[in-house]
């Protein structure tokens, strides 16, 4: 398929539909709302569920009953509205039945603004909703690489029956840019459905589906088992990427639109001489702990540049565990940090 | 020992496990007019229920058919969602009054709305049962909870929700009643509506939806037999037993 030029939310949505999404449920908030106006007429279209919720609580909720039935399911919002569906997330962990969100950040906290945001990293990978769960987290850098991550979300998603979330910032949910779209992939057949689904009890025992577990000891053994798979999918699913980290002695870390800019300040430090290289984790959570660490035990700094007040610098600094210095540099409200002013900073150190 | 013929028995869609309501709960009545009419209906292996939370949140475990549980008010909303994705399956939300009248009034009323193609059996008894007697949103006026200790002052409090009257005006809904399972003659007109409802839904004619008026003896501090008479005295005075919506459509089915 040849590339296209497409703004990032329409990729997100069609990319979703040639993933074999059989069902989207969502409700309109600014900056993500192009996605869940081209599945209102894209999912018809192909024959499939598109039904606009009354809140983002009802989103949620109807994605977790149609991944009960065992159909590729998603929802989309941004941050306040992903705030809202915090109930639905840890009630969809601890069911473990796959389901995919994608939260095109905004400025906050509060209404906040409709400016792109880095602002939700700790609650995409750290506070998801009640509970002891992790949601994998993907993060893209462009609109190519958004709709290779929601086809990967919905994969993941499946593979290991949990909840996968693309956490896209406003920038690359409403720049256009050229890509390619993946080929369609057709929806799972009834039956096809699998066999832990609420299909109906006919010739077997009737599927439950819950969270419920009264017994200390029952729930823990379900926690365990949680965390067992979370661990499984730390070993095998952390994404990153490097770029001229062959010979660097500073290190910049830095994530989505952001981790883009920084490619350009690792040109232009180059330029002067510097020996500057940039970590730009794919998965928030897993987040590349071990690659982090073994690229701080050779360097003599690391600069962590975020559109926050400076989050994933938290993980980067339990990563490296002090063997080099951890700066943090972040902008707030929906500025975006330029080359011109990170630059600067890496001077400093 | 001459052959006996058997008359009663429990249905197949009901499992055998005991249920852990409280000696005198209208629930395990309701449970078995439920599994009679998915028995009666032949719909037992396309059957699907979203139990809440509440007392009967456990209900998973009764009902021999598909179940999950929702969130607190939910039941609705993805009951919607597995419906929409699964429209040849019988789909219902079982439900109390704190779930559907308080914490899920949104969800609830939009699926009522849309015309969602599930059926609803809400049990109003006027309390919180689970979290031990509270006030919920169809306790009635004076009525002593331990959230409301000196009776419910609709002053502050507000007035107790007619849900059967208020889903009735919303043009989505096909069928909509107040039974009760109070004695022999509410209980059988209670199964009567339950069937009704179900088959409103596999006829595909819109939102179905029996709201149950039923007793908590232990939080209303009765004896069961009192409980029931309580009921008849006052739940019935405050909410009419009758259909509040026959569409032109269900009508042909009665």
């Amino acid at each position: 398929m040849a590339k296209e030029l497409i703004e990032g939310n329409v990729a997100i949505a069609e990319a979703a539909i040639r993933a074999g999404l059989e069902a989207f449920y969502g409700y309109p908030i600014t900056p993500q709302t192009e996605i869940l106006e081209h599945l209102s007429w894209r999912m018809p279209q192909e024959g499939r569920v598109f039904l606009q919720a009354e809140s983002e609580i009802a989103s949620i909720n109807m994605v977790y009953g149609a991944a009960c039935a065992g159909v590729r399911v998603m929802t989309s919002s941004s941050s306040p509205g992903i705030s809202l569906m915090q109930e639905g997330f840890s009630y969809i962990a601890c069911s473990e039945v796959p389901a995919v969100v994608i939260n095109v950040m905004r400025g906050g906290p509060g209404l906040g603004n409709v400016q792109p945001s880095q602002g939700d990293y700790f609650q995409a990978v750290k506070m998801a909703g009640h509970g002891d769960f992790h949601m994998i987290a993907l993060a893209p850098a462009s609109v190519q690489e958004a709709i290779d991550l929601v086809v990967l979300a919905f994969d993941l998603a499946d593979r290991y029956r949990t909840i996968a979330m693309v956490v896209a910032d406003g920038a690359i949910g409403q720049m256009m840019e050229p890509a390619e779209l993946p080929p369609m992939r057709p929806v799972r057949r009834p039956e096809e459905r699998p066999t832990w689904a609420l299909t109906g009890a006919k010739g077997r025992k009737p599927n439950i589906i819950t969270s419920l577990y009264l017994s200390a000891e029952t729930l823990e053994r379900v926690n365990l088992a949680l965390q067992a798979k979370l661990r499984r999918i730390a070993a095998q699913e952390t994404r990153w990427k490097e770029y001229r980290t062959e010979d660097a002695e500073l290190l910049l870390v830095a994530f989505g639109t952001v981790g883009r800019i920084c490619q350009t300040v690792v040109r232009e430090a180059r330029a002067l001489g510097m020996r500057v290289g940039l970590l730009r984790p794919i998965t928030l959570w897993p987040f590349p702990s071990t690659r982090l660490a073994a690229l701080a035990s050779r360097g003599r700094g690391i600069l962590v540049v975020e559109m926050n007040a400076g989050q994933m610098v938290e993980d980067v600094r339990l990563a490296v565990e002090g063997c080099c210095p951890v700066q943090s540099y972040g902008r707030m409200g929906g500025v975006i940090p330029l080359p011109d002013e990170i630059l600067p900073e890496l001077k400093n150190m | 020992m001459e052959e006996m013929e058997l008359v009663y028995k429990r249905p197949e869609s009901l499992t055998p496990a005991h249920t852990h309501y409280c000696p005198g709960c209208t629930h395990g009545i309701i449970h078995r007019l439920i599994a009679e009419v998915l028995d009666e209906l032949g719909v037992r292996e396309r059957t699907i229920g979203i139990a809440p939370v509440g007392c009967s949140v456990l209900a998973y475990y009764y009902f021999n058919v598909d179940m999950a549980e929702a969130a607190h008010g939910r039941a609705p909303a993805m009951a919607t969602g597995l419906k929409r994705v699964s429209p040849d399956k019988v789909v219902f939300t079982y439900q109390g009054d704190g779930d559907l009248a308080a914490i899920g009034t949104a969800e609830i009323i939009q699926a009522a709305s849309r015309g969602e193609l599930f059926t609803t059996i809400f049990v109003n008894n006027a309390v919180y049962g689970m979290t031990g007697g509270q006030m919920a949103p169809t306790t009635l006026p004076g009525q002593r909870t331990t959230s409301s200790p000196a009776g419910r002052e609709v002053e502050t409090a507000g007035w107790p929700i007619k849900v059967a009257e208020l889903i009735a005006v919303l043009p989505g809904t096909a069928y909509v009643t107040r039974q009760a399972v109070l004695d022999i003659p509410t209980i059988r007109r209670a199964k009567k509506a339950i069937k009704l409802a179900f088959q409103t839904q596999l006829a595909g004619l819109g939102f179905s939806m029996v709201e149950i008026i039923s007793t908590c003896p232990t939080n209303w501090h009765m004896d069961p037999k009192e409980a029931l008479e309580w009921a008849k005295e006052h739940m019935l005075a405050y909410y009419p037993l009758g259909d509040t919506k026959v569409s032109d459509g269900v009508r042909a089915l009665m």
